[in-house]
């Protein structure tokens, strides 16, 4: 049983990665490359001094690499080849996590549950997160690499801790405290950067932002209902 | 009747446990994945993963 389950999450994650480079190649991709060719540029508009980070300078000298000199697919197939890796690898993280929240919680479930746990995982991990640190186009400035992470961390346990908590049956105490959970680390705030200036123009980040949010939503349906297909088939064959 | 339900009762604490182990496995699995894919600082780790990494917006660079 524990074997088919995670081969459901697997199956689920694999089917989500390739459906989103699709999506990617098409809607979110080529704005990255655009934002590209902005990167270690002087920012727009009043900053005609030092904008550009010393990191943004060595991401300059490679294209989009951190330090020189360290190894980077090609540009063209070989990067969207390991684009498309990343995306099943990521894909099949968020199936363990999608199928452990619905096998965890003990619930029914089918395909049409699945989209429903997806949109879950959609406002935890994608929703919630760029309310605070809005997605990011290469060369944009942000703060600390390493206070973001863990904002975006605490950001997706709490929010997901808040929603099981909202889905608890009739219990009051229990819905306002993930009222409470799920509003919290926007009070707080997340790490911000010194100055918004970069060159990078503001609509092409204005298109970046609703793409990915897009493309995000659309992943989360797509693998709660692949895993939610996969997982009740699994329950059938536990229960037979 | 009282046979049937203990063994209703323990069928559905054997299930528990396996439910907990599959849920907790791909909890770890779930994390330890996506800890190297979407937020370790290695530099090829990085690079193989920059488009992935913008387009589910992890914070990066």
């Amino acid at each position: 049983m524990i074997a088919r389950i995670l081969f459901a999450a697997i199956l689920a994650g694999f089917a989500a990665g390739v459906f989103v480079t699709g999506v990617q190649t098409y809607k979110v991709i080529p704005l990255i490359l655009e934002a590209e060719t902005y990167e270690g540029q002087p920012a727009a508009g009043h900053e005609h001094g030092r904008a550009s980070t010393p990191e943004q300078e060595a991401v300059a000298d490679d294209g989009h690499s951190h330090g020189a000199g360290v190894w980077a697919p090609q540009d063209g197939m070989e990067r969207l080849f390991f684009t498309l890796m990343a995306n099943i690898v990521t894909g099949v993280a968020f199936g363990f996590l999608l199928t452990a929240a619905v096998v965890l919680s003990g619930r029914k479930i089918s395909l049409g549950q699945g989209v429903l746990w997806g949109v879950g995982g959609f406002l935890a991990f994608s929703l919630a997160p760029s309310l605070g640190l809005p997605p990011e186009l290469p060369g944009m400035p942000a703060g600390d690499l390493g206070a973001r992470q863990m904002w975006w961390w605490s950001t997706v346990v709490l929010t997901a801790g808040g929603l099981a908590l909202l889905a608890l049956p009739r219990n009051f105490a229990f819905k306002a405290l993930g009222v409470a959970l799920i509003v919290v680390p926007h009070v707080v705030g997340a790490p911000a950067p010194e100055s918004h200036a970069t060159a990078v123009p503001a609509g092409l980040a204005a298109e970046f932002a609703s793409a990915t949010l897009a493309m995000s939503a659309l992943f989360w349906i797509v693998l709660g209902a692949v895993a939610g297909w996969f997982l009740a088939r699994a329950d059938q064959h536990a229960e037979a | 009747m009282l046979e049937k339900t203990a063994s209703f009762t323990a069928a559905q604490s054997l299930s528990t446990q396996r439910r907990l182990a599959a849920g907790l496995t791909a909890a770890l699995l779930g994390t330890f994945m996506l800890l190297g894919v979407g937020f370790a600082h290695s530099d090829i780790l990085h690079n193989a993963a920059h488009d992935t990494r913008h387009a589910f917006t992890f914070p990066c660079h």
